[in-house]
């Protein structure tokens, strides 16, 4: 509108706009980041995930040597208002002792490998069995047939105090196993 | 002087001006016996908005924590006056408006209405339609049962496939480290705020477009559409068009109508959806089913090869899309009546037998093993009275190794592996020994016995096989292929050579 202006006003015109998208650029971008900041923090917290976290499945000599067995556990992730969500099991075989170390475990994740649906285990046939898309591991929990990609995730474990701990049990994918070290686990 | 309610409506149009809009001619075709074409997209919205209101209702009672939700939707079910009903009808409602859609979609497709100059009001419609599908697929997180729980662990398990960024969606999905309350919220404000909010948004610019455009004329063989002169030839049949508000508006309402009887009576009839178990991830052998609009995906992935998986999980529906919001851009011009288009109406008939075929199959499901079989389900009668203790060992030992998850005999268990009754008109004992030894070639469906099964459980297992024929039909006799040997019971281990794959 301000070519229709006379040349004396259109001087004045001219300098205001400029000043004023200049002020609306500043003030926009000043109240981007006052907003923006905040709500990045909010929307993106608890980003890291911490996992450092152990959870006790149980006593060390409670685990017979050579077979597998369901353990629970409360999630040591969960709120308290997750309710039975909050549940996690383990798949616990108690190896045979190999060299120096005396106690030995292989824990597995129920999380089957190919969409992620809880594995049953048979132990009549020595195979977990997942319910979904029939993919079969061996007792290792290396993959026997079907779908899956690959075999079970392991938990990394330790003892501590006699106890048999697993650490940071979240929802295993692809690509977050539950290893630190993926060279441990047989792909 | 007209009455005061009149006098009032009078006032409020003269500044809204809506009867200047619903007076506004539409073309003379689209008011005629063709016009019931045009229901669908009125009913999609008459959905929308009974969505709106029995959510509206649901919100009220649902508590969106992954401890309560279950027992709020049990209350809903049972205690809450009507809350059956309001449950029961936001189901309908929804899968009616999914269906309601996508006929919409189709009728647009094969009516070319998605040509010049209407090329942006279909691609809006693409978005309508995905949020759609998005609202189905957060509702049934919603409905927090073992499906829900165990269907959002597909979800993440699917989304942690994509490269690089994959546990970082995860993560976003979820909202935690665990399938919890975090993640139950986050389907919550998806539901509830995030995806109705973006859909109302859409709905405006897609009926601001056909206000802006004008209603399509009916197709008409041997008339094309060109840009240059559309809307010139388009303000001519508005000349002789029928008031929007007449005929046009009478059928969106009877239809509209048969809708929601249609739908109230599937509530009242069928009742509400689930929920089914609850959410507990240590109840085993959950075996989780997506709601019908996903069952062509879950069919599809099941059947899928594993090695083209991930491609299918990630960039076929990346495809799909992509074809859809490209359809008024491969062609805006030309012909519309679908008499001239058979290109595009064999695609409308492939594409529904394809949809078709896979949700039956997701459906049926043959794929998913029957995890209880082995131990619950009977051996028929007449294939095992004149049996052979040595035969009812093998019978014991097939019960016992799980054989009966995957494979049904005579139509009893599973049915991801074949039918046994007969193999032993079809397979050698040597055969039979090698199959069950070695699974399928190259770990396919059937895994490798081998190990799991000590040598004098084969021998029982295998004489029980055999025996698994009409005793009119006698046992299998050994393929004789040049070059190759009859192998042995104890040349077992050498042999790659599955005669029967499933």
């Amino acid at each position: 509108m301000s070519q229709h202006a006379l040349p004396p006003c259109q001087e004045k015109a001219k300098s205001r706009r400029s000043f004023l998208e200049l002020a609306a650029q500043g003030m926009g971008a000043v109240a981007t980041v006052v907003l923006g900041w905040p709500l990045v923090q909010y929307f993106a917290g608890n980003w890291k995930r911490n996992d450092d976290v152990w959870v006790a499945l149980g006593k060390v000599q409670d685990f017979p040597e050579n077979e597998t067995r369901r353990v629970g556990f409360l999630n040591p992730y969960r709120h308290p208002w997750d309710g039975d969500a909050a549940k996690g099991e383990a798949f616990v075989r108690k190896l045979p002792q190999s060299g120096a170390e005396k106690d030995n475990f292989l824990v597995l994740s129920v999380n089957c490998t190919h969409l992620g649906c809880g594995v049953s285990w048979f132990p009549e046939s020595g195979l977990f069995l997942c319910p979904c898309h029939g993919g079969v591991y061996y007792e290792n929990g290396e993959r026997a047939s079907g779908p899956p990609p690959r075999g079970l995730y392991h938990y990394d474990w330790r003892i501590v105090e006699g106890l048999l701990e697993i650490r940071s049990p979240h929802l295993p994918t692809l690509q977050d196993t539950l290893t630190n070290n993926p060279k441990t686990e047989e792909e | 002087m007209a009455s005061w309610p009149k006098r009032a409506l009078e006032w409020i149009d003269s500044r809204l001006g809506f009867s200047a809009v619903l007076e506004h001619p539409i073309p003379k075709s689209a008011s005629g016996p063709m016009g019931w074409w045009y229901v669908f997209g009125s009913a999609s919205m008459t959905l929308l908005f009974l969505q709106i209101l029995s959510g509206i209702g649901l919100v009220m009672v649902y508590v969106p924590t992954a401890r309560d939700a279950y027992d709020s939707l049990l209350y809903l079910n049972y205690e809450q006056p009507m809350g059956w009903f309001i449950r029961a009808l936001h189901f309908w409602s929804g899968s009616g408006m999914v269906v309601m859609v996508l006929i919409h979609m189709t009728q647009v497709f094969l009516h070319g209405s998605f040509k010049f100059p209407r090329e942006l009001t279909w691609v809006l419609g693409v978005f309508l339609f995905l949020f759609t599908l998005g609202l189905a697929f957060s509702g049934q997180v919603l409905r927090w049962d073992t499906d829900a729980y165990w269907g959002v662990g597909v979800g993440a398990a699917m989304a942690g496939r994509v490269p690089v960024i994959g546990p970082i969606i995860v993560q976003l999905l979820l909202g935690g480290e665990i399938i919890g309350s975090s993640t139950l919220a986050r389907f919550f404000a998806l539901h509830v705020f995030v995806l109705p909010g973006l859909l109302l948004m859409t709905l405006a610019l897609h009926l601001w477009l056909v206000l802006k455009q004008g209603i399509s004329e009916a197709p008409e063989p041997g008339k094309e559409v060109d840009p240059a002169t559309y809307h010139a030839e388009y303000e001519e049949k508005l000349k002789d068009g029928e008031p929007f508000l007449g005929d046009a508006t009478w059928k969106d309402a009877i239809f509209s109508s048969l809708v929601v009887i249609v739908v109230v009576s599937l509530a009242a009839v069928v009742g509400p959806m689930g929920p089914s178990d609850p959410p507990d991830p240590t109840l085993s052998g959950a075996n989780p089913r997506p709601d019908w609009p996903f069952l062509w995906l879950f069919a599809l992935l099941s059947l899928s090869p594993p090695e083209y998986e991930t491609f299918i999980i990630l960039v076929f529906p990346l495809v799909l899309v992509a074809s859809l919001l490209s359809v008024p851009f491969i062609s805006n011009r030309g012909e519309r009546a679908p008499s001239k288009r058979p290109a595009a109406v064999l695609l409308v008939v492939v594409l529904y037998s394809l949809f078709g075929v896979l949700t039956y199959l997701g459906h049926t499901a043959d794929w998913s093993p029957i995890m209880d079989a082995w131990g619950s389900d009977p051996m028929p009668v007449a294939m095992v009275e004149r049996s052979s203790p040595i035969e009812l060992q093998g019978m014991l030992v097939f019960q016992n190794k799980n054989c009966r998850n995957c494979h049904a005999i005579d139509g009893i268990g599973g049915r991801r592996g074949p039918d046994l009754n007969g193999v032993g008109a079809r397979l050698t004992i040597e055969q039979l020994i090698d199959q069950v030894s070695n699974g399928t070639p190259g770990g396919g469906n059937m895994p490798a016995y081998g190990k799991q099964i000590n040598p004098a459980e084969m021998e029982v297992l295998s004489t029980f096989l055999a025996s698994l024929r009409t005793k009119d039909v006698g046992p299998a006799k050994p393929h004789l292929t040049p070059g190759k040997m009859i192998l042995t019971p104890t040349e077992k281990e050498s042999s790659k050579d599955g005669s029967e794959t499933n």
